[in-house]
């Protein structure tokens, strides 16, 4: 009886997440797709022109195109550097091994304004700040410690026997790695992969600190445009806010087509091998 | 190519070190680096010549500063504690996997390709004095009056149950999952009732994971910085501490203070960390001894 | 590819930390024999395979193959094959792609591939198994692959770390028969590891028994059984009843008899216990006689305590007049707290240093 009211409160709490999600949702959705909208249950004319609003007058093609370059270029990056330092982490024990591991995690723990600021100075005295280049170089400072710790525990699982079985029937390093290893850690490659793409096109404050007018993406440039508030009309806004969620979302279910949605988060080490 | 004798430690090293050198030097060059900058940069105030604490005088002797610290301690805990309560409670429901479940976490997952921005202008709109919140309650007379959920705390702490709740909730579940159910059914077989199974061998399992998500959510809603601004009052009740430091250097120009401020957050995050750790040793203490030996 | 080798000569040391897993630990055989590696759990019977195979650093010490010294070379370039204990097959590749990876590594042609993989798996008698994926497969089954994976290359040393810990009783000894005939067929030398005495014995030319990383005894299937060395190899190899004595006199060809809890045991020895020494006398269950009118020395009186049926014979636990405990495996109907006398035949007693002595290759 007990557990009967409990798995109920489970179910009505979910529903009510999902309704507050729904409310909230569906609000910027018909917002964005209103004439003019104030005070009334819904709007009394619809029109699609804000989205061809938002798109002529906030330069989205390009901003969005700069976004998926931007989360593209961060994820190749992010994989290359740290694909080798995630295998030797997971399979070599070493002295100073467990101060490496925090180095590698400060960038995760560290609120990003507090190393933004400097870094964003640093960069833009070097000329990098502002560009493409600067974001996607600020953007993979917490990336390349995210792939890390997200490839450790998929080359734990390959078993040590399948590398030295492979370098006993005649594999060199270069052959394990491109025979055995690679193909092994695919699930782990597209997990991190994903998870590294949704946290770039989502980042806000280091991206927010480097770029510049050519190198916004597109949180960043709808941050702006609320700020903006009063200029651009809400439903403008809401207009490129769904745009966004659009592509997320797409990117998101596609992802999970190839991953399970308790993977899409940073993983814990599980409790008992 | 010669290759040194297996029994050599140097062979392997230089293969780790090829491997691990380019993301430590990564690391090294873009963090370590401007965050040591960084706090030289705090240490040599704008308006003075040579190394001075005057940033961080200034800092804590300023009301309209130091308050800063509390009202983003004020925001970062209270989430953190509700977020990571409410996500234990649902993931622990469901680790035997329930109706639906493939449905359910596909739509909390769903929440992270909102966007902060999506979610302010939707909590604005809809929780907004005239929003559907409103106009149902009132409608049905639930509400006499409207209630004020944005532009204040409320509206912050909305915003961030909504972005941390599907991480966190998800982070949890994977874990709980992961605890050997033939642990949880011996103890039950061993006579242990539902709530002991929970308190006595369930939660002492979790701890670990517990700890890593109060961490980790506690990071994200100390560093809160555009939900204060869009759905809070930036210029007073949810000005956070990142505010501060992000209007000092882009705003008033002054790196050096913005520095100092920044750093002072860093610091009183990683405090927090610190005695999110001490809980953590404690419990698990509490636990082994409750447990007995293991 | 080489023929197998002729000798093999190696002494290794081995420390992880400051704990050493392999101390000294030397050999020197012959080719185109079985050897197998007996010990404990934890003994460091894999750390030394792996040494041999390449794949961990010794902390000291040489291999020499023919003549020849190869600790300096990587794991591939040894030509040895190894059959790892949960197999090793790799998950993503079908079982023709597994057998033919050293052969693809090593661009043989493709003819010839196929037509190499074809003839081991009708070796290991699972012919038409080409397109199977290694979860496809059942542990006897996963366990062949392995060994055809190692032996399509020839290898000129074959290694098998516990290949049969993971199988059933009944293929066990199946499999054991496998092996141990494919090594005969092919002329191979192989190493075998394995905590299980009676596969050991039942498989091995040359036995090497270890304890702590440290070589216990190295000898013949028939040596080890019938003379352990020492306590602990008479222990591992089912001498159950130990009596510490001294040693009352030496007679000719290795006769003793010693003296102990007021009993006084004859049997036999190869080690050169003077009078007056300590000494352990050692027999194994079935050798103890039990009847009700025996005589002659040795002959001792107990009592019967446990009885458990083993099916063609019981095992029974008597207490000795004189105090010690005896384990006895007899076909003889006794009952607990019958009063029984039992015979330790002088010729199936064997006389040990005391424990902790007799270490020595
Ligand atoms: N990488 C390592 N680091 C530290 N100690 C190790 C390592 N590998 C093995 N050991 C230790 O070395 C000892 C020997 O291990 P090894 O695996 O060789 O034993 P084994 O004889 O094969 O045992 P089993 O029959 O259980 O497989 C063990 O005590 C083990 O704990
Ligand atoms: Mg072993």
């Amino acid at each position: 009886m007990r557990g009967r009211l409990w798995g109920l409160a489970l179910y009505m709490f979910v529903l009510g997440f999902i309704l507050n999600l729904l409310g909230i949702v569906s609000h910027v959705l018909v917002s964005s797709l209103a004439k003019r909208w104030f005070g009334t249950p819904l709007p009394t004319a619809f029109t699609t022109e804000w989205f061809a609003y938002a798109w002529s007058n906030f330069d989205l093609g390009r901003v969005l195109g700069v976004t998926i370059f931007i989360a593209l270029a961060v994820v190749v990056l992010a994989l290359i550097l740290g694909f080798p330092a995630a295998y030797i982490l997971a399979r070599r024990n070493f002295r100073g091994k467990p101060l490496l591991l925090l180095l590698y995690f400060l960038p995760l723990l560290i609120p990003q304004m507090t190393y933004g600021i400097p870094l964003a100075t640093t960069m833009y005295r070097y000329a990098i700040g502002g560009t493409v280049a600067g974001v996607i170089l600020a953007n993979l400072v917490p990336m390349v410690p995210l792939a890390v710790f997200i490839l450790m525990p998929f080359f734990e699982q390959i078993s040590m026997n399948l590398e030295w079985g492979a370098a006993m029937m005649g594999a060199n390093r270069f052959q394990v790695f491109r025979r055995i290893l690679l193909p092994l850690t695919v699930p782990g490659l597209l997990t991190a992969g994903v998870l590294i793409l949704v946290n770039t096109v989502s980042n806000f404050e280091l991206t927010f600190l480097v770029s510049g007018a050519g190198s916004q993406t597109l949180v960043v440039a709808l941050f702006y445009n609320v700020f903006a508030g009063g200029v651009r009309p809400v439903y403008s806004v809401d207009a490129m806010a769904v745009m966004y969620m659009t592509t997320v979302m797409l990117l998101l279910l596609l992802a999970l087509r190839f991953v399970r949605p308790t993977q899409m988060v940073f993983r814990l080490d599980q409790p008992q091998r | 190519m010669r290759r040194a004798r297996v029994g050599e430690r140097s062979e392997l090293d230089a293969m780790a070190m090829v491997c691990v050198l380019p993301s430590l030097l990564y690391v090294l060059v873009m963090f370590v680096y401007p965050f040591l900058y960084g706090i030289y940069m705090s240490l040599r105030p704008a308006k003075l010549l040579g190394f001075s604490l005057a940033n961080y005088i200034v800092f804590f002797t300023d009301e309209w500063q130091y308050r800063t610290v509390w009202i983003t301690f004020g925001i970062a805990v209270p989430n953190t504690i509700v977020v990571v309560s409410f996500a234990l409670l649902l993931a622990y429901g469901m680790r035997r996997g329930i109706w639906l479940e493939r449905t359910i976490t596909t739509i909390l997952v769903l929440p992270i390709s909102l966007g902060v921005i999506l979610l302010a202008e939707g909590i604005l709109g809809f929780y907004g004095a005239r929003g559907w919140f409103h106009q149902i309650l009132l409608g049905l007379g639930v509400l006499k009056e409207p209630l004020v959920l944005t532009h204040n705390y409320i509206g912050v702490m909305l915003s961030l149950f909504m972005q941390q709740f599907p991480f966190c909730f998800l982070m949890l579940l994977g874990y709980v999952s992961g605890i050997d159910p033939s642990i949880e059914n011996s103890a039950r077989t061993l006579g242990a009732g539902p709530w002991t199974v929970f308190y006595k061998v369930m939660l002492p399992l979790m701890a670990p994971g517990i700890a890593i998500a109060f961490a980790l959510v506690f990071v994200m809603s100390f560093g809160v910085f555009p939900s204060a601004i869009l759905l809070g009052q930036p210029a007073g009740a949810t000005r956070t501490i990142a505010i501060a430091a992000y209007q000092q250097a882009f705003e008033f120009y002054d790196m050096s203070y913005a520095s100092a401020i920044a750093v002072v957050m860093g610091l009183f995050q990683l405090a927090g960390l610190l005695v999110i750790i001490l809980l953590r040793r404690r419990m698990v203490m509490a636990a082994t001894m409750g447990v007995g030996k293991r | 590819m080489k023929d197998t080798i002729e000798s093999l000569r190696f002494r290794i040391t081995k420390r992880f930390g400051t704990k050493t897993v392999l101390k000294d630990f030397g050999l020197e055989v012959r080719g185109r024999q079985f050897i197998t590696f007996l010990g404990p759990s934890g003994c460091g019977k894999s750390t030394a395979l792996n040494i041999l195979a390449g794949l961990i650093p010794a902390t000291d010490g040489d291999v020499w193959i023919d003549g020849e010294r190869i600790d300096h070379l990587p794991p591939e370039k040894r030509g040895f094959g190894m059959v790892f204990q949960n197999y090793a097959l790799f998950p993503h590749m079908t079982v023709y792609s597994n057998i033919a990876f050293g052969l693809q590594l090593q661009r043989r042609p493709a003819a010839e591939i196929r037509e190499r993989v074809g003839q081991m798996l009708d070796l290991v008698q699972l012919p038409g198994f080409e397109e199977r994926y290694p979860s496809q497969l059942s542990g006897g089954q996963q366990q062949r692959i392995a060994i055809a994976r190692a032996l399509v290359l020839h290898p000129r040393l074959l290694l098998l770390d516990e290949p049969l810990s993971n199988l059933d009783a009944k293929l066990r000894i199946e499999m054991r028969a496998e092996i141990k005939r494919l090594h005969t067929n092919l002329g191979l030398t192989s190493i075998y590891v394995t905590h299980d005495q009676t596969e050991a014995l039942s498989l091995s030319d040359w036995v090497v028994v270890m304890r702590d990383g440290i070589l216990m005894q190295a000898g013949t299937a028939q040596e080890i059984h019938d003379q352990p060395r020492n306590v602990f190899v008479a222990d591992f190899m089912g001498f159950r009843n130990f009596f510490p004595v001294q040693v009352a006199s030496v007679g000719p060809e290795g006769v003793v008899e010693g003296t102990g809890n007021g009993m006084r045991i004859r049997g036999r020895t190869r080690h050169a216990l003077g009078p007056g020494a300590a000494a352990v006398a050692a027999i194994r269950p079935d050798d103890v006689q039990v009847g009700e009118h025996l005589g002659g020395p040795n002959a001792f009186h107990g009592k019967v305590d446990i009885v458990e049926y083993l099916g063609r014979e019981n095992e029974v636990i008597l207490t000795l007049e004189a105090g010690p405990r005896l384990w006895v495996h007899t076909p003889e109907r006794v009952v607990p707290g019958e009063s029984v006398m039992v015979v330790f035949p002088p010729e199936k007693v064997i006389f040990l240093p005391p424990d902790g002595e007799g270490v020595s290759a």
